[in-house]
């Protein structure tokens, strides 16, 4: 069963990058300026030089080959070259990844804990103040676009994780009080309640512990969040990361990068993905 | 949380109002410079000050907001079409094309979305007219957005599917468009309304970051994106927390929308 599973994650994963790939490369190729290039315009070329330029570029006019080649040079480990950077996107990624990696991961962590530390309350007691106040605090930063929290929080000279945290923390946060709160009106609450049960105990085990199959299920989805809110992020704080990368891409045209960083992230959302199903499946509590 | 309700819908009503009578309500146009009075304190003519450009910033702030409360919905207008069309039909048609259907929305949602945004961004012309940059904007968000509520909406037609009414209306021999049409589209009314309601605020978010991040709607027309562009300087900001007016602006309309979100959910 954990095989079948696992088989048909790997084959989604592999069938989503290749139509990604094809899709990506497709954008590439129909994208306007497609084979222009700037040097070309430098007077110091003299014509031979602008026709070997055009001549290296005259093996992308066709999608399919375009693809090809790039998924030959994928396998061979070879992403291609940056233009915008002048360097090979391996090496770009290299550098960049781990700023990433570790911002995304320490954001993630913190948005996980405040999410689940400020919902876990609510399974525990019933106060309307703390319910308004949660309530207003996740909306409020639910409200600010992750730019701005990026900004708030150069300001304030704090870490950009801080920021990832916060884009993470009002989505499980509310997505966490709703299944907690559904999990509550459960009448063996109500019953272990009555047998005189603590608080605590109840919240922990009889709440939380069934629902999370549910919370777990997020794990995909906060590590997308996470790695879209590194962009705007990155960018604002200056963090040398992926998410600037593709900022830096965008503005540059540099879409073969773009394509690559895309696809890059997809398949850590679906490692994501992936994990979460097998952290299901291994707590046995989805068949429960 | 009926009154709070009430509360949103007037705020959101008066933000709105005040945004498509910005061509009576400003006291100047959006591009209009008033070139001796650059980065100009607030004042009576100037109630939010200038910019460095000398115009108007309430003036800007009211037409950005026209730009950003019509485009958004719009665009949350086409995605929640889109939703229908794939979602719906999947979900009621079923067999291969409910398959493909699925195939194709598990592949946008597994996608990161400010990332497809970015790179389909950057396969259109970054030195585009100003107009022609809003619609760009406005669309790729409504034709990128639309994969989460197909998901739901097809989850609502799947049930619809062998619902009493549906099935006689089938035996009595309606054509099965027929019944999507007059049938089942009309019972996905309010799972529709929830998602264009989710992806407005969504939408209007991506705007702001897409702004602030300079691949938005482009100069000289306002939006809330790059009006927000002005926060980055902090010390003009703590000279003038006036300019703080387009992020509090956004805030409340989005927290606006967000209550009235919650009370369609709970409504479905």
């Amino acid at each position: 069963m954990v095989f079948q599973r696992l088989a048909r994650h790997f084959v989604t994963i592999f069938v989503t990058l290749l139509i990604g790939g094809l899709l990506g490369a497709t954008l590439v190729r129909l994208a306007p300026g497609f084979g222009a290039d700037e040097r070309e315009l430098d007077l110091r070329l003299n014509e031979q030089s602008i026709r070997m330029l055009r001549q290296a570029r005259s093996e992308e006019q066709n999608v399919f080959r375009f693809y090809l080649q790039h998924l030959s040079g994928l396998y061979r480990g070879d992403l291609g070259f940056s233009r915008s950077a002048n360097r090979p996107i391996v090496e770009l990624l290299e550098d960049r990844l781990p700023v990433t990696v570790r911002s995304a991961s320490a954001g993630l962590l913190l948005g996980w804990f405040l999410g689940l530390a400020l919902a876990l309350p609510t399974a525990m007691m019933s106060s309307t103040a703390y319910d308004v106040a949660t309530t207003a605090l996740s909306g409020l930063v639910l409200c600010l676009p992750a730019a701005v929290l990026a900004l708030l929080f150069l300001f304030l000279e704090g870490p950009e994780a801080l920021a990832i945290g916060l884009v993470v923390f009002p989505k499980l946060f509310r997505y966490v009080r709703s299944l907690l709160e559904d999990a509550k009106a459960q009448l063996h609450i109500l019953t272990a309640k009555a047998k005189g049960l603590g608080v605590f105990r109840v919240g922990l085990w009889h709440v939380l512990a069934p629902a999370m199959p549910q919370v777990l299920s997020l794990a995909g989805v906060s590590v997308n969040l996470a790695l879209g809110a590194a962009i705007p992020i990155e960018v604002v704080c200056d963090s040398p990361g992926i998410g600037q990368l593709a900022w830096q891409a965008a503005l540059a045209r540099d879409l073969p990068l773009l394509v690559n960083l895309t696809l890059l992230v997809t398949l850590f959302t679906m490692i994501a993905n992936l994990c979460s199903d097998l952290m299901i499946t291994a707590s046995g509590a989805e068949q429960a | 949380m009926k009154t709070l309700r009430r509360v949103a819908l007037t705020i959101l009503t008066l933000v709105f109002s005040a945004s498509l009578l910005a061509d009576f309500l400003a006291p100047a146009s959006f591009a209009t410079q008033f070139r001796e009075s650059p980065n100009a304190s607030p004042s009576v003519q100037f109630p939010l000050g200038t910019d460095e450009l000398g115009r108007d910033r309430l003036s800007r702030l009211l037409y950005g907001s026209r730009i950003s409360l019509l485009l958004a919905p719009a665009a949350a207008l086409l995605a929640t079409l889109t939703a229908a069309l794939i979602g719906g039909t999947a979900g009621y048609w079923g067999n291969w094309w409910d398959r493909m259907a699925v195939i194709i929305t598990d592949l946008f949602l597994s996608l990161p979305w400010l990332f497809l945004l970015l790179t389909v961004r950057a396969t259109l012309p970054l030195n585009v007219p100003p107009l022609i940059s809003v619609v760009i904007t406005f669309s790729l968000l409504g034709i990128l957005g639309w994969a989460t509520a197909a998901r739901v909406v097809r989850a609502q037609a799947r049930s619809l599917r062998t619902a009493d009414f549906v099935l006689q209306a089938r035996a009595i021999g309606y054509r099965r468009s027929r019944v999507f049409f007059v049938q089942v589209l009309p019972n996905l009314k309010p799972v529709l309304t929830a998602q264009f309601w989710v992806l407005v605020p969504t939408f209007i978010l991506a705007e702001a970051n897409l702004g602030l991040l300079g691949l938005g709607v482009a100069e000289p027309l306002p939006s809330w994106g790059n009006l927000l562009r002005e926060l980055e300087n902090f010390s003009a900001v703590k000279a003038n927390p006036l300019l703080l007016a387009p992020l509090f602006l956004l805030v409340v309309v989005v927290g606006c929308l967000q209550v009235i979100l919650s009370e369609e959910e709970r409504f479905q």
